[in-house]
């Protein structure tokens, strides 16, 4: 007789013991994973680099690319050069997000909140936002100069369509009960957008942030591209003219890092006011 | 059948109260759909009293709830809660829904005095906190004021909706098939408890249903409604002694008046 049969009571059932099979990858931690996967790319890169699959010329090694990411970052960190260009786009794209924030969210209430909203504005708001909006950069030049101000302009042309979808999708998401409830209780209009319509479509809203918080940066980059000036569009550029290509991968990755911290900012804030919806947490993959 | 005397004389003998709320020839028409969706009802309700409408979905019963809080005018007769026209929302009724409705981004006390902050104000509902707390109290949610309402259960969160709906101490409490949402177990409870809240406040009720026993159980009187256009066929006083208990049920006397009342509702499904 084996130890887990004496164990066992008299007349007590056999176990059913079994183990659900799981996979090895499943196992394997998150960031060792990810490792696996840089590496992966990294190991491409350089062998697309060393046997000239692509001309040295246009593809720097992974090596080069890395000293030149020390360059650049050594120079913002010191205050060189580079950093008053980032602060210019910077600026460009702080100013822009707010301008499309503001504006997004005002024309949002009127799309989603007034009848004549919906039926007389909605529709040029579709058929602007249908529209190639990059395709306005040259105007917004000849309008506004080559200065700060065109970059900034585009910038919140582009980032304030999510804006308004996000806000007019927002109103029209608060639940029929919750409406009926607020006409039972003799909510005045504005309280009911206040306090029900207003709050209930904050997950929107916030999903319009993020899609303009992306929209923003690509926004002013492009008006640099085409309008000068001295922010970082303005490098990337020369520096593809020189065929500069690591300075180029460098600049675009500095730059992205505008980006996420644009992306994150609307994370933090969607977190810290949006606390309560159930997707809040789940559903963000960064952060 | 005429009806018009059959809630009084219905009434159980020597409990009669004072008429709270009084409809007289209630009809509505919705000309557009061409839908006639009420005809001609008549219902008075008595001062702690329990009155119930129960009837097959779309007989219109959600309509005549709708005209009684106020928010849908009546095409014809009169109604009148505590001797005024009712031409809008109005402070002294008070309602609730299949859902709870409560609003995750505000914790259960805050949810409570929602109705008191949009009638008079944050600083009058901030004053109303400690009524909320005794309010929760009374239905077994103390401790739960600051707890937001993703982590109540579906019974606790109809009963913070109770809550919600007493705390303006209204005149009527309307109700618009409660507990519905509930699974069977809940749903038992919950009407034992709103029994309880309503005995306790002297409340006078109006529960619209589609569950003749939770209508039987409740009630001091049920009304059978028929629908297109939706009319009462009968007025069914409940004669059970109170306190009500579940065990009631299993009676003969409860399986009577359940009988009654289904028999109505399938001879009004082939009017």
């Amino acid at each position: 007789m084996t130890d887990a049969t004496s164990a066992r009571p008299l007349g007590a059932p056999e176990q059913t013991v079994w183990a659900e099979h799981e996979s090895w990858v499943d196992r394997i931690p998150r960031s060792v994973a990810m490792a696996v996967i840089f590496i992966a790319f990294v190991s491409i890169w350089q062998f697309v680099h060393e046997f000239e699959i692509v001309s040295k010329i246009i593809l720097p090694s992974p090596w080069e690319t890395a000293q030149e990411l020390v360059v650049v970052g050594g120079n913002l960190l010191g205050g060189g050069y580079l950093l008053p260009s980032l602060w210019i786009t910077t600026q460009e794209v702080l100013i822009g997000f707010a301008i499309a924030v503001t504006l997004g969210f005002i024309l949002g209430t009127i799309v989603g909140e007034t009848s004549l909203g919906e039926r007389a504005v909605l529709p040029y708001l579709v058929a602007i936002d249908t529209m190639p909006k990059v395709a306005f950069a040259p105007l917004f030049i000849s309008w506004l100069g080559f200065g700060i101000s065109s970059k900034v302009a585009l910038a919140a042309f582009i980032a304030t369509f999510p804006v308004v979808v996000g806000t007019a999708a927002g109103l029209h998401a608060t639940d029929e009960n919750a409406r009926m409830l607020f006409r039972t209780m003799g909510a005045s209009r504005l309280q009911t957008l206040v306090k029900l319509k207003i709050p209930s479509g904050l997950p929107h809203f916030f999903t319009g942030l993020k899609i303009a918080s992306i929209g923003v940066v690509a926004g002013a980059i492009t008006a640099e591209f085409l309008g000068g000036g001295q922010g970082f569009g303005h490098l990337i550029r020369t520096a593809a003219s020189q065929l500069d290509t690591p300075r180029v991968f460098a600049l675009i990755l500095y730059l992205s890092l505008l980006g996420l911290a644009t992306f994150w900012f609307v994370v933090w804030c969607q977190r810290r006011f949006v606390f309560w919806h159930k997707d809040t947490a789940r559903h963000e993959p960064v952060g | 059948m005429d009806l018009a005397a059959a809630p009084s004389a219905a009434h159980p003998a020597g409990q009669e109260g004072r008429p709270v709320y009084q409809l007289r020839g209630v009809s509505k028409r919705f000309a557009r759909r061409n839908v006639h969706a009420l005809d001609r009802v008549d219902l008075t309700l008595h001062e702690g009293s329990f009155a119930s409408i129960i009837g097959a979905s779309g007989c219109g019963k959600s309509t005549l709830l709708k005209i009684m809080a106020g928010v849908l005018p009546p095409s014809e007769g009169s109604v009148i809660l505590e001797g005024q026209h009712v031409t809008g929302p109005r402070r002294d009724i008070g309602m609730m829904f299949q859902q709870a409705t409560l609003f995750p981004w505000r914790t259960t006390v805050e949810n409570v005095v929602l109705p008191i902050e949009i009638r008079d104000g944050k600083a009058a509902a901030r004053a109303k906190h400690a009524d909320a707390r005794a309010l929760l109290e009374l239905v077994g949610l103390a401790g739960f004021e600051h707890v937001y309402p993703s982590e109540l259960s579906g019974g606790m969160a109809q009963r913070a909706a109770i809550c919600r709906m007493l705390i303006t101490e209204p005149a009527v409490l309307l109700l618009d098939e409660p507990f519905s949402a509930l699974d069977e177990l809940s749903r038992d409870f919950m009407n034992m408890e709103l029994q309880r809240i309503c005995t306790e406040r002297n409340a006078t009720a109006l529960l619209v249903t589609h569950s003749i026993p939770e209508a039987v159980i409740l009630s001091d009187i049920v009304y059978v409604m028929s629908p297109r256009p939706g009319r009462f066929l009968d007025a069914v006083p409940i004669g059970l002694p109170r306190p009500r208990t579940l065990h009631m049920m299993t009676e003969p006397a409860f399986g009577r008046l359940v009988d009654r009342i289904r028999g109505q509702l399938d001879k009004g499904a082939f009017l």
